[in-house]
Order: structure tokens, then sequence, then C-alpha cells
């Protein structure tokens, strides 16, 4: 490793860095604006400047970009020279002579780059007294607030959005000292990453709208480290907290899943914490009879438990430690999947493929190193949002590497890289139903049924392995497609073969499944990777629980008298028709839940659970990682999480092995000793009596203002801070102030370093991982050494049936999901219930475009209006999957027009 | 000895001397006017809030007395949904009205607070607003930001070029 000298002193650091990731890496303090650790350098902001020296006799020396320079043995360097120093100090002083007088004003402030650079630098006095430039400010949709005036043309926000994220829509314009940041007209930024430009942006350009709404600077916020409810990718987040309300989601650096960035949806899903529709105290549901009124709610619950007819029904959005309470509570053999059977089937079905097959699945930051992706039967920007900007990375690696190999340039020039790169793409290839947004980045993007999409894996699969089935009766089209993927992949190192749930179909899952263990029998490293539909599907599905169907049934046959269920919405769950049936046939329903739905319309007895900001918990995402989330506040009414109400029923009721247990520790052991594959989550995170310096970690900052005044109104005697027994955090800012373990980080801070930049400061290195680890610890891993179960089955092509269509999921980021829907800004952008058709299709059926198209399923009408698409195959329509609105909840399946 | 008799002149010299007490409360001391006293809240030449609800003097407050929350009405201009101090934590030591961007926060020659109550030492927006543009007369902070407001266009702050227009290229 190069030794280099920074103000006379050696320091040991990493080949192939620049200075300014070497510097920071150190731990020294360069400031810097243009250069990110994700977006590599460019050298465009010219604040990192230090002076380099030829030799130790040179003290002249030459001052030079930092992040242009690369790690040299026995380099020279001083950051504290005073040339240097005066230099930083005055392009600060430029930058700052167009800036406005509006910190007061602006959302950044408090979390702001440019303010914490401008003060490391020390230029305190503005010298320059002429007038100052200004812009006009654009629309850029319900997520984002753009005030260009404070611009300091880092050029981030492009790079990240286009350069990145490969957004179309967010452009620099005009010339000279006029360039603007911003679309060519007012509009909504497209981009599902749009988000993340309020933590790229090292100023307050864009700024997050709905923290707006609610305005807090970040030392106000009481925060914890939390994990996305948004989809089963389990990104890490950090939620802030003031007055009882979630008030911003920002990103939480976890270096092997989410990196430095999060989807809107995963941003922005937030508000339903803060919803009117909250459930906040137990209701029981009293018959004219019942003269029970005045007992606690518990009672009530206890009397209706009847042993035997009591069931208990989970759910893939509740903690795992509240889904294995509510099983050990109700008994194994009355638990149910609170899933829908398509789900289910599907999640169950990756879910042993990974645990069984010899093929790893990917963790996001693993999916981005792939050198070939291939998509199976699924919109990832739609289902797995995450998992497509890390596709987008992928197919960047081999131009990438090209360019490093042959023109000897380092990864960290971003400019020059992509200079030579141009357009050149690793190999993508996708097929599914209809058009996606990665399909401009496929080298083959191919457009068919679900079955004729898994024939196509099969074929690939037996191209790979003679072992596999041949797939017979394919079209020439479908063998060219399949041959030219079999051959890029035969060619690759490290593969990875994506598929899900998006497709709706078993047989896909299954063909990626062949193809990725064809690739392992032939000696390739192939990474696997399953999109799950919710937060805690994987988790659940490890748990394990009858189906929900059976549920019914039960019900149906008079067997049930009292469903607890958990955190879900069976509507969302059933046909509307089925769970009518249900409800009608159970005596009491006891729904644990934190917002009104359907369900709680039907419930005798709702108990207020907390949502994820309000409760500790587990949960698992699609590649097997259990990761910790830990509660953000204590609510002020009676809302607590699901597993403790679960333990107090168990405790009134007399439970054998469940009372006793009270806090998440005592709860999470207890599954982990219970099941072996939970081996290993009571260790995700210190357990409550963990202690730094004897001092519990801090939720809120040291300038946390407001103690003794927030509650003051109420009574002017400040009542006792919530205790948090669950958790080593205090909800308080008393406590230690160092850097507490990478499990529960609450808030990133440092000193000199207010903004999101400062996590820096938390890693091994910038960009590397945080200090003791990565958060979360995988449950899943291959079975290496396993039998490979090829799956031979091989599903028929896809006819068009006369009269009928195939309906198949469609799933859309904005929408689809349950509890973001809740965010205004993101209702705003749900897109209206539709069913998507060919154009001959259409024409058969004799509609267009916007004609309402009536149809039956299973004796039940629906209505939908039409849109055309002509990348559907014919014979195959699209429905969108859990819009609001929407009453289908079972695709694909075959209906009758 | 001489010393004692000294001193004993001196004091009967004080009897002819000008009284340093005042009869409080029939007499009222004059308060030098940056005395730092009762706190409140000013208002712009224009009559309008000049808090834009920064938080800096919540940030600042050594006893954390100090509680907003800043909002937006209509015209693009922000403050304070509430904003309320508790004054029987308060020490009166100004920093509040140092952090103040905007010159909004102002404590005033004035100390006549005493309550038999503690509660109500709560002072909410309503008990802190005054209809007076306190010490710093003629201040307006929109006119020096670079916030557009309704009826303050984004150029027309003080010291500001009208907005570029981006598709032009001449220098």
């Amino acid at each position: 490793m190069p030794i280099i000298h920074i103000d006379n002193k050696p320091y040991e650091v990493k080949e192939g860095k620049n200075l300014l990731e070497a510097c920071l890496s150190l731990g020294l303090n360069l400031p810097y604006f243009c250069w990110h650790p994700a977006l590599g350098a460019v050298g465009a902001c010219r604040q990192c400047a230090v002076k380099v020296f030829k030799d130790e006799e040179d003290k002249k020396g030459r001052i030079i970009m930092s992040c242009m320079e690369p790690v040299k043995d026995q380099l020279r360097l001083s950051v504290d020279d005073t040339d240097a120093r005066n230099f930083r100090e005055h392009v600060i002083g430029w930058l700052m002579t167009n800036h406005p007088h509006d910190c007061a004003v602006c959302d950044e402030g408090g979390s702001c780059h440019l303010q914490d650079m401008t003060v490391m630098t020390g230029h305190s006095y503005r010298d320059y007294h002429f007038t100052k430039r200004t812009y006009n400010n654009q629309y850029l949709g319900p997520f984002l607030n753009h005030e260009m005036n404070r611009c300091i043309q880092c050029y981030r926000c492009v790079r990240f959005y286009k350069d990145f994220a490969g957004g179309k829509d967010l452009d620099v314009f005009a010339a000279h000292n006029h360039v603007y940041f911003g679309r060519q007209e007012e509009g909504t930024l497209e981009s599902e990453f749009s988000g993340n430009l309020a933590e790229i942006c090292p100023t307050g350009v864009f700024t997050d709208k709905t923290l707006k709404q609610h305005y807090t600077r970040k030392w106000d916020l009481t925060s914890a480290a939390s994990v996305c409810q948004g989809c089963g990718l389990g990104c890490n987040i950090l939620a802030g907290e003031r007055y009882g309300a979630v008030r911003q989601i920002t990103n939480r650096f976890n270096g092997a899943v989410n990196g430095y960035f999060l989807c809107d949806r995963g941003r922005y899903g937030y508000e339903f914490v803060n919803s009117g529709q909250r459930i906040k105290t137990p209701m029981v549901h009293h018959g004219p009879a019942d003269k029970a009124n005045g007992i606690p709610v518990l009672q009530h619950v206890h009397q209706r438990m009847k042993p035997g007819k009591t069931i208990g029904i989970g759910s893939p959005r509740a903690s795992l430690e509240s889904n294995a309470v509510l099983k050990e509570l109700v008994g194994e053999e009355n638990f149910y999947l609170g899933v829908s059977s398509a789900d289910h089937d599907l999640v169950s079905l990756s879910l042993k493929i990974l645990e069984q097959g010899p093929v790893r699945s990917a963790s996001l930051q693993e999916a981005a190193a792939a050198d070939v992706v291939l998509i199976l039967g699924e919109d990832v920007t739609n289902t797995a949002p995450m998992l497509a900007l890390s596709v987008r990375q992928a197919v960047r690696r081999i131009p990438v590497e090209d360019v490093i190999n042959h023109i000897h340039m380092p990864a960290w020039q971003d400019a020059a890289v992509r200079e030579a790169v141009q357009d050149s793409k690793g190999p993508l290839y996708i097929l599914n139903v209809q058009e996606t947004k990665l399909d401009e980045l496929a080298k083959g993007a191919y457009h068919t049924a679900p079955d004729n999409i898994a024939r196509i894996g099969f074929g690939v699969s037996h191209l790979l392995s003679s072992k596999m089935p041949e797939v017979k009766g394919m079209s020439e089209q479908g063998k060219a497609i399949a041959e030219e993927i079999a051959g890029v992949l035969k060619a690759a190192k490290n593969p990875l073969i994506i598929a899900g749930y998006g497709g709706g179909s078993e047989a896909i899952i299954k063909a990626a499944a062949n193809v990725s263990w064809a690739l392992r029998d032939l000696g390739i490293d192939a990474m696997l990777t399953y999109t799950v539909p919710e937060c805690n599907s994987v988790g659940l599905e490890m748990l394990g629980g009858h189906r929900l169907d059976s549920a019914v049934d039960r019900a149906l046959n008079n067997e049930v008298d009292t469903a607890i269920i958990l955190e879900n919405d069976l509507y969302r769950r059933l046909n509307q028709h089925r769970a009518e049936k249900f409800f009608g046939k159970v005596k009491d329903v006891i729904l644990l839940d934190h917002l009104y739905n359907p369900t709680a319309e039907k419930a005798t007895i709702i108990l207020p659970a907390g949502t994820f900001a309000e409760s500790d918990g587990t949960l698992v995402n699609n590649e097997g990682r259990a990761q910790r989330f830990f509660q953000v506040f204590a609510p002020d009414s009676a809302v607590q999480e699901s597993w403790r109400w679960l333990l107090q029923i168990a405790d009134i009721n007399g439970h054998a092995t469940l009372s006793g247990l009270q806090h998440l520790d005592d709860v999470v052991s207890h599954i982990a000793h219970a099941y072996k594959k939970f081996e290993g989550i009571d260790k995700l995170a210190p357990h409550a009596d963990f202690r730094i310096a004897g001092q519990k970690v801090p939720r809120e900052p040291h300038r946390f203002s407001g103690r003794t005044a927030m509650q003051a109104n109420v009574n002017v005697s400040e009542p006792r801070p919530p205790q948090d027994p669950d958790t080593a955090l205090s909800f308080t800012m008393e406590g230690y102030r160092g850097e507490p373990p990478s499990s529960m980080i609450p808030f990133f801070w440092a000193p000199g370093w207010n903004s999101v930049q400062s996590v820096n400061k938390f890693q091994v290195e910038t960009g590397g991982p945080l200090h003791d680890g990565n958060p979360g610890k995988r449950l899943i891993e291959p079975h290496a050494n396993g039998q490979t179960p090829f799956y031979t089955e091989v599903p028929e092509p896809f006819l068009p049936l006369k009269e009928h269509l195939l309906l198949v999921p469609l799933y859309h980021i904005f929408g689809s999901e349950e509890l973001s829907v809740h965010t205004p800004g993101i209702a705003e952008r749900i897109p209206a219930p539709y069913i998507m058709l060919h154009s001959e299709d259409a024409k058969r059926l004799q509609v267009t475009a916007g004609y309402l198209l009536h149809f039956t399923d299973n004796g039940h009408q629906y209505t939908l209006p039409v849109i055309i698409n002509d990348t559907l195959q014919e014979g195959v329509a699209g429905i969108p999957v859990g819009l609001p609105g929407m009453q289908i909840s079972e695709a694909p399946q075959l209906i009758k027009v | 000895m001489f010393s004692l008799v000294r001193s004993m002149w001196l004091i009967f010299l004080h009897m002819f001397h000008k009284r340093e007490t005042f009869q409080y409360p029939e007499q009222k001391a004059p308060l030098p006017a940056r005395w730092r006293g009762r706190i409140a809240l000013t208002r712009d030449p224009d009559g309008g809030e000049r808090c834009v609800g920064c938080y800096l003097c919540a940030a600042a407050c050594p006893v954390d007395c100090i509680s907003l929350q800043a909002t937006e009405d209509d015209s693009g201009r922000r403050y304070p949904e509430f904003f309320r101090i508790n004054f029987s934590r308060c020490i009166f030591c100004g920093f509040c009205e140092e952090a103040c961007p905007t010159y909004a926060i102002q404590l005033l020659p004035d100390f006549e607070m005493a309550e038999y109550n503690r509660q109500n030492l709560v002072y909410e927006k309503e008990d802190l607003l005054i209809n007076s543009e306190g010490k710093y007369p003629g201040y307006n902070y929109y006119n020096v930001a670079g916030m557009a407001i309704r009826g303050k266009d984004k150029g027309d702050a003080q010291q500001e070029e009208p907005p570029v227009d981006i598709k032009s290229l001449i220098p």
C-alpha cells in the first residue's frame, strides 16, 4: 500500500483512490462539493484544493484539486498549507457571491453541506458588494422544492439524476454564469429516484417538499434507525419525529443494501404514520346484550378467545416478532399467513429455491456489481425500485472495467470514464409482459406472456446445461433469444438473474432458478434475486403457517369463532366476495392495526398497533437479510407494538410459554431459540442493557431544542421523558455522544459535519462499510453441496383463447403499495385504475383507449377503462395491482370478456 | 483612627446626595434600552410578522424554553404556527435575540412578569407578538433575502439583478 505524507506525517492509504478520498478516509477535514463517493470526481467546484510538493526539499509546491489527483507512493501534500487554505476560502467566497441571504427560510439549513464547508474554510466576511444573480424556480412535482438562487453549480444533481439514475427530465441549461439546473419546462420530475436530489444537493436548491409541510430542523428531530416498509428490499432509513409526527425519512447508509440512495416510495411513503385514519385507542364493539362494559379491553379479548376456535392471521407487513408471537399465541395449527394465494405460492417457492439451491441471493450492492443481468418477467422499477438502480450500475460495469484496463483511467475519474464509455453498455436482457423503463439499457428486451417468458428461461437453461429439460415447440424467435442470452451468460463471471412476484408466475421463478443453477453447474458464480411484495414477506414465509384460503374454508365450515388479524387488510388478500363470506362467518374479529381499513369495519375489537415509527422489530428482506428497526418516538396514546399487545393477551390467557416475556430482547431471544432458521436475530443489535461509558445512545442530537417548552402548554412542569426498556437507545438528548454501533445509528452527525455528508465519518473508508460492519444478518445462505433439484415441468406455450384474456399483474411504484398511498404527494401520482390491452385485442373487443370494458370473473362484474399498449402480447391484458379502488386482487388469471 | 473618622464623614455626606433607591412600585426605575427583559416578537415595517420560524432562537436557548413550529402562508412567507416561551425557565440571557436573523425576537426593557401561578408564565405567540418594530425600525428580512414572496418577486430584493433569462446567450 502506498504511503503518502500529509503535512509531513506519513499515512498508509489505499491504492487506486484519489487524494480527497484518501484524506477523508483518514478522518481529515477537507472541504469538497462536487465529489460524491457514489458519483466519483469531476473537479467542477475547485473546493478541495491542497498543495502538493515535488519532494522533501520543495518548499514552494503547487496547488491541485485533490479529487483529481490519484494516490501515489511517497507523495507529499499539505492540507493545512496557508496558500491552499486561502485558496479554499476564496473559492467559497466566490461561490457565495450569488448565494441568497436566506438560510433562515431555507429547509437545508442545519443540515447544509455548504454551511459546513463555509465554516470549515473560515470564510466569514463578504467582500463582494455588487448585485446578486437571481433565477426563477420551477414546480417540480409533489416531492421536491426548487430554489435555484442557492445553486453553487457543482453539477451533482444532473450527475446523479441523469448519469447515475438514468433520468431524462433534469438537465443543465444556459451558459457561463447563468447555468440553470432544472427541467426543460415546469412539471413533475419523472424519475423514481428524484428524492435523492434533496440529499445529493450540497445546498438547498432541491429540498424535501413533504418535510416543508411540517418543517423541522435536523437538530430538532428525534430519530432512530429504521427499515423501509415500502417493498421487499429492506432499504435502511432514518426516520425523524417532532411533536408526535414523523417529519422526514432520510437515507441510512448500509454498504450491503441501499448504499447512499432511496427510492421516492421509500423516502416519501411515511405519511401514513401521521394520517388522520390512524387508530389511536382500543375499541370494542358491544352487542346490546353485552353487559361487559367498563372492563379492560384485554379482558374482552380474553373472553372471546375460545380454545380451538380461535385462529390467527399473520401479516407480511408486520414485524417478525409480532408474527411469531401470534403464531405461538394461537398455536401452530391455527396460524395462517395473511397473504393472497398467488403471493404465498411465489414467495414460498422463491424461498425454497434460495434455501435449498446452490445459488446465493444477491444483495443490492452485489447486484450492482454483476456483469450480466437477466430479468425474467419483472418490471423492477416498479416492484423493487432500488434494484433497478443497482441494475443501472451493473450495466455500466463491463464498459467501465474496459476503460480502466485499456486506457488506465481510475474508476473515480467520472467525467473521463463516462466520456470513454459513451453509450456502450454491459449485457442486460429483459423478458417482460410489457415494456419497462429499463428496456432502454437492455441489449435485448422481449415482451411476451408469462408462460412464454418461462419457456425462454427454460430454453436458456437447456442451452447452458444438457441436464435441463428441452423446450419443445419453441418459436424461431424464442430460440434465437434463448441462444443469444445463453451465449452471453456462458461468458459471464458473475451474472445476476432477477425474477420474482412481479411476473405472477411460478414457472418464471422456476426458470430463473434453472438458469442460475445451470450457470452454477458450469462453474460460473451466478447470483439470484427474487423480488418479494412486502417488507417482511420472506420473514413471514420463513416463520411458516397455513394458507389464508384454508382459514376461509375453515370459517365457512363454522369452525372459527374468533379471528385475530395482525396488521392486515384481508380485502387486499382475498377477493372481495370471499372476504365478505369469511367475515360473515366469524363471530369475533380482533384486529391489531394502525390504520382504518375495510377489515377494521368488520372488527369487533380493534387494538391500536404501532407503525414502524412506534415499534421495535425485525424484518427479513428478499435477500434473506434480517434487519432490526427501532422505535422512533413514544406515542402519547394507547398505541403499542403488536407483539406487546399479543404478549399482554398471552399473559392474561396464562399462556404456557409466552407469559413472562415482556421486552423486545425477551421476544427476540425466544424466537431465536425456538426457530433454528432465525438463529442470530438476537444479535442484530446490542441488547437493551448495552451501554457506552455507562450511557445509552440518545435519539436526539445535542442541539435538540424546546425540551422545557414543547409540552408547557399542557403543563408547565415537564413530565419525565419516556423510557425505553426495549433498546439501548434513549428518547432524550442525554447519553453517549460518540459513535454508536452501526446497527443503531440514530442520525449522522460529526463535529463540523451537520449534513448527510457526515456519513464519511462513520465509514471505514469513503464509500466503504460502516465502522463495525454493515448492519443486518443474512439468514439464508446457499446450500453449496446440495443436490440441484432442477425443475423439469416446462409450461405450455401461451396461446390466446377466443373471448378470453389472460390478466397479468402490473405494478406501480406509486399506488401498488398499501401504506405509501396515504402520502398526499404519492396519492397525486397514482394512476387511475385501468385495463391494458393490445390494439388487436381492443379491435376485436370493439373498444378503444378510454372506453370502459366490462368483464366477469367468478360470476362478478367488473368495469375498467381501457389503455392500449402494443408491447403486450395479444390475448394478454394487464391490470394494475393494489391500486386504491381496484377490486380484483388475483392475477394472473384467465377471464371471459 | 483617622480612617474611621474619614469613613464616618463620608457616610454623613451621603445624607445630602441624590437618592439611588426608587420607591418601587410607585416609582419606576429607568431601564436602559438594551435591558434584557420581556421577550417579544416584533413586526416588519409593513406590519407582517418578522419571525420566519427558522428555529435558531430555540437552538440557541441554553434552557431550551422556546418551542415553535414553522409553516408557510399562501403568499410564501414563513411564520410560526405556534411560538411558545416558557418564562418560568427563561434566564433572560438574550441568546435568542442574538441568534435571530430577522430581528424578530427582541428583549425589551420590562421585567414585570411575575405570576402567582407558574402555568401563567407559559407565553404563546399571541402573548409575545407586539405591534412594533422594536429596536430595529425599518428592517424587513424579505427585502434582503432571495426568497420570492407575493409582492416581492425574484430580483426585487436589495442588490439583486432581475432573474436570468436562461434562453439568452448574451454575456
